[in-house]
């Protein structure tokens, strides 16, 4: 599936509470525990994002020409958009995390999420995991 | 108690509103109270009719504003029962007013191994401007320890206070546990051995009675958008002769009697100290939240906040009692305001915080600048819920159900 494909099917499982922002909470901490275990060696000062409340971990590898992530957060409902992310971008190509565009966060309402840049590691993620497939890319070339 | 307090409210537009489809329940109040009609009144019609610099102007404007202004200086002083409206000095807060202390007072009167005091309950904004001119003038900060319940040990100030302490500088009311400490006898004693006291009163001065007088403290700090007013505002209280003796703070205008390119004499006070266009017209409706508290009567504001900590105080025993005492609570002194930390077991407080504001439920989630006072009880953060006098236990009882409910889904 391609990172669009798999980004409308996440907007459509959240069209299901219909904007009820409680029950999209309840529902991606449920869907964070989904996310594979991160092993503690790899939660280092290197590869953490840092945020003022919640914390990321974010540790990639390139095999084969395909970027794969381990990721973690510290709180809840931060791992579960990690896990969402995660499932889009795990085992992508550089091009294709690259090139594209993360609709999926405003349509699920969680828009305030990376509103915040000080208050979240989950907007330094983005950015992070960006950072590491155009590291990939150049390396690559 | 408060009566009417469907009336108090309609006088605060701000909680008239929904939030993520549910009526706003605002309990940040620790971080910011919100403000009465009355105050944004006034800083609208500041702008609109009255706006103009003031003290130095001899036209119909600038005499209007200079009125208003100086009309909150002498009610701030009756407010706080200071002997002379010349000990407030307007700044923009109470992290101002302490640094200013710091690097004033403290330039001109600490040495090396002199000693100051702080509470491990300070927020940062009493604790850096002190490191900061300790580690200048080789002075040593000390910390009076507090203990479970979250009050200060008052065994070990004696102990840690001696002659070699020139300042104490102690916080009135803890903004992340409620405590109020008891603040006149650390004033006696400090005063026994010659120090100085600072109080910041940021959390103290909306909750209870202040008499400066009869505290005899030597400077307070109050923060005006703590007291019902705008932001940007706030005031130092110091007594006359250790403001006199102090030097300047900033340079610049208003600060100054006579200016030459040789020698620049200094104003009086509390000019002195007021370099630079103020927030002047934060100033002036800052006066519309004060008589806005007085005329409630702090008395009854305490009586009715008091009544709804205790209401969530028993609410949570209540939630805790059939549910594995799920929720722990942060600060349990026997003399406190209507501030109360918590944590969640199994529960990040982030989480916490975003899902009580899928309830429309405002609190504070994290450190609320108190890094060491975490420490002290091996958390990262709380969550905290601070009540004003505009809250109802209606709202309560909201904050608590949705509690019911995350402590449910964390044993899931």
């Amino acid at each position: 599936m391609t990172t669009t494909d798999i980004q409308n099917e996440i907007i459509d499982n959240f069209s299901l509470f219909e904007g009820d922002m409680e029950s999209t909470l309840f529902y991606l901490m449920d869907l964070g525990k989904k996310l594979p275990a991160m092993p503690d060696e790899h939660k280092t000062e290197t590869y953490i994002v840092k945020g003022c409340q919640s914390k990321v971990w974010v540790f990639p590898t390139f095999i084969d020409g395909k970027v794969h992530f381990e990721a973690d957060s510290n709180t809840e409902i931060t791992k579960g958009l990690v896990y969402l992310l995660w499932s889009i971008w795990n085992a992508k190509t550089p091009e294709e995390i690259l090139n594209s565009e993360l609709f999926f966060i405003d349509k699920i309402g969680m828009s305030s999420m990376i509103g915040s840049q000080r208050s979240n590691g989950f907007a330094n993620m983005i950015k992070q995991m960006k950072l590491y497939a155009l590291a990939y890319k150049t390396k690559g070339a | 108690m408060l009566n009417n307090i469907n009336n108090i409210r309609l006088q605060f537009p701000i909680l008239h509103q929904e939030v993520n489809g549910k009526p706003l329940v605002y309990f940040d109040n620790a971080a910011t109270t919100q403000k009465p009609k009355l105050v944004i009144d006034a800083l609208q019609r500041y702008y609109e009719l009255d706006n103009a610099n003031i003290h130095r102007a001899a036209h119909t404007l600038a005499a209007r504003s200079t009125e208003y202004f100086e009309a909150t200086r002498k009610t701030i002083q009756q407010f706080i029962n200071a002997k002379e409206e010349a000990e407030c000095i307007f700044t923009k807060g109470v992290t101002e007013s302490i640094n200013l202390v710091a690097q004033t007072w403290g330039k001109a009167n600490l040495k090396a191994g002199d000693e100051v005091l702080v509470t491990t309950m300070e927020h940062h904004s009493n604790i850096v401007p002190w490191q900061m001119i300790c580690e200048e003038k080789g002075a040593i900060l000390k910390v009076i320890p507090i203990s479970n319940s979250g009050d200060l040990l008052m065994e070990e100030f004696d102990k840690l206070l001696t002659s070699k302490t020139k300042m104490v500088a102690c916080v009135w009311v803890s903004n992340a546990l409620g405590t109020i400490n008891p603040v006149k006898e650390i004033i006696q004693k400090a005063h026994a051995v010659g120090a100085i006291v600072l109080l910041d009163g940021a959390q103290a001065c909306s909750h209870l009675q202040v008499d400066v007088q009869a505290l005899g403290c030597d400077f307070l700090t109050i923060s005006s958008h703590k007291l019902y007013g705008p932001t940007g505002v706030g005031v130092l209280y110091g007594k006359r002769e250790l403001l006199e003796a102090m030097p300047p703070y900033q340079g610049g205008g208003e600060m100054i009697k006579e200016v030459t390119f040789e020698k620049t004499t200094y104003n009086e006070i509390p000019y002195k100290f007021e370099a630079g266009t103020p927030n002047i017209g934060g100033v002036i409706a800052f006066k519309y939240a004060l008589d806005f508290v007085n005329e409630l009567g702090k008395e009854n504001i305490a009586k009715h906040e008091d009544h709804l900590l205790k209401h969530f105080v028993d609410g949570v025993t209540q939630i805790n009692l059939l549910n594995n005492h799920a929720i722990t609570l942060v600060g349990q002194a026997n003399n406190k305001v209507s501030v109360q930390s918590f944590t969640i077991n199994n529960m990040h407080h982030f989480d916490v915080g975003m899902m009580l504001d899928a309830k429309g439920i405002a609190v504070r989630t994290g450190h609320h600048c108190t890094q060491p006072l975490m420490q002290r009880f091996n958390l990262e953060g709380t969550v905290r819920a601070s009540f004003a006098l505009y809250n109802t236990t209606a709202e309560v009882d909201v904050l608590l159900q949705a509690l019911g409910s995350i402590v449910k889904f964390s044993n899931r």
